[in-house]
């Protein structure tokens, strides 16, 4: 119990929960981003393998990191925009499409992975983002390796929070889109186009959770292979209730769920004769607690998984 | 041009639209193969010999598709309810962690060892897709992600369990339980193959679903909620009770499927012994169009698909992860098709 709550004091503990939340952070973003705008994105494992693996590849094949991003956030895009197609304009089942395209992505990854790669009894691994290493400020005891010695893409998480909540909250853009997912009725009679705003917040989106699923193969890992996104994406989806659709909530929501994951890791070396398994079904059992917590007073997008069709209530 | 609802569906089209997601799919796929320097009707041939070409591939193609008509009447049942059970997944493991449990220690004589077995490894998917389904009525938390996350935890769990209480002391290798009683085999279909009756019983089971469905007051009211919940209630209907009646009965065919899968096929139970049978249902459903009947046969194709992948990839070098992008390209080809025989275009 005493080697317990040791763990609470240890600085790697606290330096690895904004590494393990910058994913999550991501990805939760772009799907709230796609919900607000009215679309359920089930497409979002997929997509964040799909990130993983092209943005991987890009520095595989000679990219620098960064264009490795972008990469991923195009194939994201491209992804989201097969899920918006299927949705937006003709109306399809979300909940279907969005596991086809996951389905369809997660397969379509694996599958160029192999056909451009060689894989030998180890898969082959790239120079991934290197911690930041800022004079004075890294030094700082326990602040340092916390906020300072983190990768480039967990900072761009951070801020893409507070670039979230401003536009959806304080711009015209942000006031269409939240209005779309409540109601496109409303949207259409002022003149814009709710199809329009629903397919770019799902692209958008898309290329948010892509991004996510990149950081993982070029910071938190340094390679590419199948099933490791793990139900992060499923998380980002019961994360976005658990947050209201509120960029700050989901900020906490994803940290809150990195400290217990991380917290758990290390559980494991403490706490002998427990099954591992056990601490690893910790974070899904969470999500799912999470969600009964909040699910009766969560304020869904009114027209969340609504199609919409002109003249057509 | 706008797209107006048909009052009436014709029979034709309920046939020619998974016919026409199908190639079109395969047409999609084949740039994918031909990425790979490969001539796609060459693999193509190469697929359908590896799934039909001799005796034992073709009994190995039923043996797959078992599992996937029980995975797929799991998933058509919960969506003709807009129950979305994603979770055929886990239901199909923890009917074979049940069954294998069970299995090696049950003292019964072969026949009713078997049905008990196969009946306890239902309940066991019954119930766990009753959880997330309580959870929906009590709390209006939203099934997808709750049966979603269910499977990562019930594998975790599966693999508590083989590695700890279940293990196999005599088994090398990756860990798996103790095999289940060789009274409580399935018999042989066809000798000296991987077929069992659990083909025949899951034939039989599409059979019974279809019959419930159609001649049943349970039947009818599922259909009535699928198409309107509120008219479904207004007309009298519990929309709580039918809830839990679907999700009991879609549950208990994937459960079923793992529990066959055990006494069929594996003898024991493992964390990899599906290939995402639970995932795959829902494309199986979807390409039946929800109906008992065209599940058997999508049940087929999409076994044929993997078992002549895994056989094309041997002899062209195609990676065989090209068999999940084709199933995949199929589910989102079929619900386009679909639009098109519940709605027509109208200028």
């Amino acid at each position: 119990m005493i080697e317990a709550l040791d763990l609470l004091g240890n600085t790697s503990l606290w330096a690895a929960v904004l590494r393990i939340a910058t994913p999550l952070i991501f990805g939760v973003l772009g799907a709230l981003l796609c919900e607000r705008a009215g679309v359920l994105n089930l497409g979002i494992e997929g997509i964040m393998t799909m990130g993983a693996m092209t943005g991987w590849l890009t520095v595989y094949m000679g990219g620098d990191l960064w264009t490795g991003l972008v990469v991923a956030a195009l194939s994201g895009a491209l992804m989201g925009l097969l899920h918006a197609m299927l949705t937006v304009p003709l109306g399809l089942s979300q909940h279907v499409s969005g596991l086809g395209v996951t389905l369809f992505a997660s397969a379509l990854a694996y599958y160029l992975y192999r056909l451009i790669v060689e894989v030998g009894d180890l898969p082959p691994t790239i120079e991934p983002f290197r911690p930041l290493d800022v004079p004075f400020l890294s030094d700082i005891p326990v602040l340092g390796p916390v906020l300072f010695q983190q990768t480039m893409p967990t900072y761009l998480a951070l801020m893409s929070v507070a670039v979230m909540a401003y536009v959806l909250a304080r711009t015209p853009l942000g006031l269409a889109i939240r209005m779309t997912g409540e109601n496109p009725h409303a949207v259409d009679a002022q003149g814009l186009n709710p199809t329009a705003i629903r397919i770019g917040a799902v692209v958008a989106g898309s290329a948010l959770m892509a991004i996510g699923g990149a950081f993982l193969t070029t910071a938190a890992f340094n390679s590419f292979f199948p099933e490791m996104v793990q139900g992060r994406g499923w998380i980002c989806i019961a994360l976005v209730v658990f947050a209201s659709w509120r960029p700050g909530k989901a900020l906490i929501g994803a940290l809150l769920f990195a400290f217990f994951d991380a917290f758990q890791l290390r559980l494991q070396t403490v706490i002998e004769g427990v099954p591992y398994q056990l601490f690893l079904m910790a974070p899904y059992v969470m999500s799912i607690l999470a969600l009964v917590l909040v699910a009766r007073r969560a304020e869904v997008p009114e027209a969340l998984m609504t199609p919409f069709r002109r003249g057509e209530r | 041009m706008r797209l107006e609802r048909r009052a009436h569906v014709p029979l034709y089209l309920v046939i020619v639209a998974p016919v026409v997601a199908v190639t079109v799919a395969l047409i999609l796929a084949a740039g994918l193969i031909a990425a790979a320097g490969v001539n796609p009707l060459t693999a193509y041939a190469e697929m359908v010999q590896g799934a039909f070409g001799s005796r034992l591939s073709m009994t190995e193609t039923l043996t797959r598709a078992t599992p996937l008509i029980l995975t797929g009447l799991a998933a058509a049942i919960a969506f003709r309810a807009r129950l979305w059970n994603i979770g055929g997944e886990g239901q199909f493991f923890m009917g074979a962690l049940v069954t294998a449990w069970v299995g090696h220690s049950l003292g019964l004589p072969p026949v009713p060892g078997i049905a008990v077995l196969l009946v306890i490894g239902m309940a066991a998917g019954a119930v766990l897709l009753a959880g997330p389904a309580y959870l929906r009525l009590r709390f209006g938390v939203d099934e997808v992600v709750t049966t979603l996350l269910l499977n990562f935890i019930v594998i975790l769990f599966v693999g508590l369990m083989v590695e700890g209480p279940l293990r196999d002391p005599m088994a090398f290798g990756w860990p798996s339980s103790v095999p289940v009683d060789s009274d409580f085999r399935l018999p042989d279909l066809i000798a000296r193959t991987r077929l069992h009756i659990g083909f025949l019983i899951a034939i039989a089971a599409a059979g019974g679903v279809w019959l419930i469905l159609a001649r049943t007051v349970f039947g009818t009211e599922t259909r009535a909620v699928g198409l309107s919940p509120s008219a479904a209630s207004f007309a009298g209907i519990s929309l709580p009770k039918n809830l839990m009646a679907v999700a009991l009965f879609s549950g208990g065919m994937a459960g079923l499927a793992g529990s066959m899968e055990v006494l069929g096929v594996t003898a024991v139970v493992t964390t990899t012994m599906s290939p995402g049978f639970g995932y795959a249902g829902i494309v199986v459903a979807m390409l039946a169009a929800l109906h008992p009947a065209g599940v058997v046969a999508a049940a087929v194709f999409v076994a044929t698909v993997f078992v002549g992948a895994d056989a094309m990839s041997r002899a062209t070098g195609v990676p065989s992860f090209i068999a999940d992008v084709i199933v995949a390209l199929c589910l989102l080809t079929m619900l386009v098709a679909l639009l098109f025989t519940t709605y027509r275009v109208q200028r």
